[in-house]
């Protein structure tokens, strides 16, 4: 059941896409640590912790693609998702930064010794264990999506005014994290890391494996999502998003749809968000900047919603190209990303991979119409009926 | 009322003073109503007269204000939403046609097919080879073999309607609710249509919603009129069309 599952994920398009990231994991980290520095072929350490963090971008875009994509939800949230996987992560690496702080307090993380804290508060015990804070950073993201699609899709909101509740909690949850009283750091967030599980975050091995580990888990939430999309359960989402009443009228719960697709894209961007933070040192409230939802959008047109593999590319060439032009013209970055989203809109609605794809759809179905004009009908295979 | 009564032991749907008003206009007005099982039975009225109204109360997408809505007797519809009573047995076909259109043919009528709906099951779901018959059995049913594999979105119109036919027909449902099925289709489309519902209707009931007369009189069977959310006539074409009343407020228009 489950091999079937899984290998009905396995397309041409989403083996080779498994296959580029596969070996950028392996090839990358080997460039960095083999290859000796003053070589033309060395990716020095800070450039593979970049790329490491186009994959979790990757990785969120398409876990956004997932329900905006096939199910139809604009969730302008899904930066919150992703800030709490990090934060879980965050929680973990500051636990073991132990005596080492500024003030050497064992237990208290520096900013609770600062703030003249007396004892670690409940929802910090446990962090200090790597499996636990790994399942925190799928349970935290999932139940906060859980309990918010239980009531949005039970109360049937839709559309536009979803987008807007969506965006609604990623901006609470900035000014509650903005807060000193939560307990997370507040304005600063949480840094200063010094290793994970034994290893330090700053050394190359380090970030090497967390490089590596970036693309197997964007390989392996491909593989899932797209055994998800090419499921049944796949084609209802598309039916969701296309013609909802007529999915509930054939006898669907679409609320438990859209809830299952809702939880797992944010146990995806939670894992994005977990790998995020070791690489780039810090989690702070400004992760869950409504404008950062916003932007995920952006990568997940740019590249092509509803093809899976579109959305990683798009984050991965935005990104590269907001990291170029914030070097090279910091001042025209934003106007560069506004004009990239016009440009998108109205010259390639489908996106980079939807038009590659709706252009070679078209090719083939030329090619076919011409076949059945000199009468070969049986070219046509019913496709469907395998 | 009495006569209802009666009929009340073999129904298979069954409303009684059924009413609901919208902003303080009275959609429906203590409308009555039975079909019984295996029946065919046409709907006619003028716009706003309550047809579709209806259609949304017992497919549970709108709460009656008061009234019965019985399904085979017993089952309550009123307490039921829209997934629930699709798996009891309650089709509907809506009036523009609404089919998944970035779907194939195929994938349209594997996605109706009555079975278990839940999350994993469909996750984890495999086209059989009994499902693969029953889908083929329905193209020939809806004469859309030939078109199996392309994307319902380059459907005609007609073949639209057709399909959506198919899917309520893979739906295994006792009842069937279609509401204006031959709008836009050309002359010979329409007969076809009749034939085709003449031919469902010999396993299920159905239920028609349609404004042409002429259809009507094609299918040749029991014709309700409603008019103002509450029925005005009931019988057969000739005598509903008849009816002073019927004259008045729907054909005399």
């Amino acid at each position: 059941m489950i091999t079937g599952f899984i290998f009905r994920a396995l397309d041409g398009k989403i083996v080779a896409a498994i296959g580029i990231l596969l070996a950028a994991g392996i090839l990358v980290p080997a460039l960095n640590l083999l290859v000796p520095p003053d070589s033309a072929f060395h990716i020095p350490t800070y450039a593979m912790s970049l790329m490491g963090k186009y994959l979790c971008y990757a990785l969120l875009a398409l876990a956004l693609d997932l329900v905006w994509g096939y199910c139809g939800i604009l969730s302008l949230g899904h930066g919150a998702f992703f800030a709490l996987g990090g934060y879980a992560m965050g929680m973990y690496l500051m636990r073991q930064i132990g005596s080492r702080g500024v003030y050497g307090n064992p237990l208290l993380p520096d900013f609770m010794v600062f703030l003249n804290w007396q004892e670690l508060p409940w929802f910090w015990y446990g962090f200090d264990m790597f499996p636990f804070a790994m399942l925190m950073v799928l349970v935290v993201p999932g139940l906060l999506a859980f309990l918010f699609g239980w009531f949005a899709f039970r109360s049937r909101v839709n559309g536009v005014y979803l987008s807007i509740i969506t965006q609604a909690m990623t901006y609470a949850l900035m000014l509650a994290f903005f807060r000193n009283d939560m307990g997370f750091g507040g304005n600063n967030g949480l840094t200063d890391y010094k290793d994970i599980l034994g290893f330090s975050v700053q050394a190359d091995g380090t970030r090497a494996v967390l490089f590596a580990l970036s693309a197997l888990m964007l390989s392996l939430c491909l593989l899932i999502a797209s055994a998800i999309v090419r499921s049944k359960f796949g084609k209802v989402l598309v039916g969701v998003r296309d013609a909802e009443s007529r999915v509930r009228f054939l006898g669907f719960r679409v609320e438990n749809i859209k809830l299952f697709t809702f939880v797992v894209s944010a146990m995806m961007a939670g894992i994005a968000g977990a790998l995020f933070v070791p690489q780039v040192g810090i989690i702070n409230p400004g992760e869950f900047a409504p404008a950062n939802s916003i932007e995920v959008v952006v990568w997940t047109a740019v590249g092509g919603r509803g093809t899976l593999i579109g959305p990683i590319i798009g984050a991965i060439l935005v990104n590269a190209g907001k990291s170029f032009f914030t070097g090279a013209f910091p001042e025209f970055w934003l106007y560069a990303l506004g004009g990239l989203f016009i440009a998108v809109t109205l010259f390639l609605p489908k996106g980079i991979v939807g038009t590659i794809q709706h252009g070679w759809n078209g090719r083939k179905a030329m090619k076919a119409a011409a076949d059945r004009e000199k009468g070969r009908d049986d070219t046509v295979l019913p496709q469907a009926a395998e | 009322m009495a006569k209802i009564a009666e009929t009340r032991s073999k129904s298979l749907l069954y409303l009684d003073g059924v009413s609901v008003s919208f902003d303080g206009f009275k959609a429906l007005n203590s409308l009555s109503f039975v079909v019984e099982p295996g029946e065919l039975r046409a709907i006619i009225g003028p716009n706003g007269a309550g047809k579709t109204t209806m259609m949304d109360i017992i497919t549970g997408k709108t709460r009656p204000d008061s009234g019965t809505v019985l399904f085979e007797d017993s089952i309550d519809l009123t307490k039921r939403d829209e997934a629930d009573i699709a798996q009891l047995g309650i089709g509907r076909k809506f009036q523009k046609p609404t089919v998944f259109e970035s779907h194939t043919v195929w994938d349209n009528l594997e996605l109706a097919l009555n079975r278990s709906r839940g999350v994993f099951a469909t996750l984890f779901y495999r086209l059989s080879g009994e499902d693969r018959d029953r889908i083929e059995e329905i193209l020939s049913t809806i004469r859309l073999t030939h078109r199996k594999t392309e994307l319902a979105a380059n459907l005609s119109h007609g073949q639209k309607q057709w399909l959506e036919i198919g899917m309520l027909l893979a739906q295994e449902p006792k009842l069937l609710l279609v509401d204006e099925p031959v709008a836009g289709m050309t002359d010979a489309e329409t007969a076809e249509t009749a034939i085709l519902l003449r031919d469902i209707a010999r396993t299920r009931s159905v239920v028609v919603v349609e404004h042409d007369m002429g259809f009507i009189r094609d299918l040749g069977v029991k014709v309700t009129c409603l008019a103002e959310g509450s029925v005005l006539a009931e019988g057969s074409i000739d005598f509903v069309s008849n009816d002073p009343k019927v004259i008045e407020n729907y054909l005399g228009r």
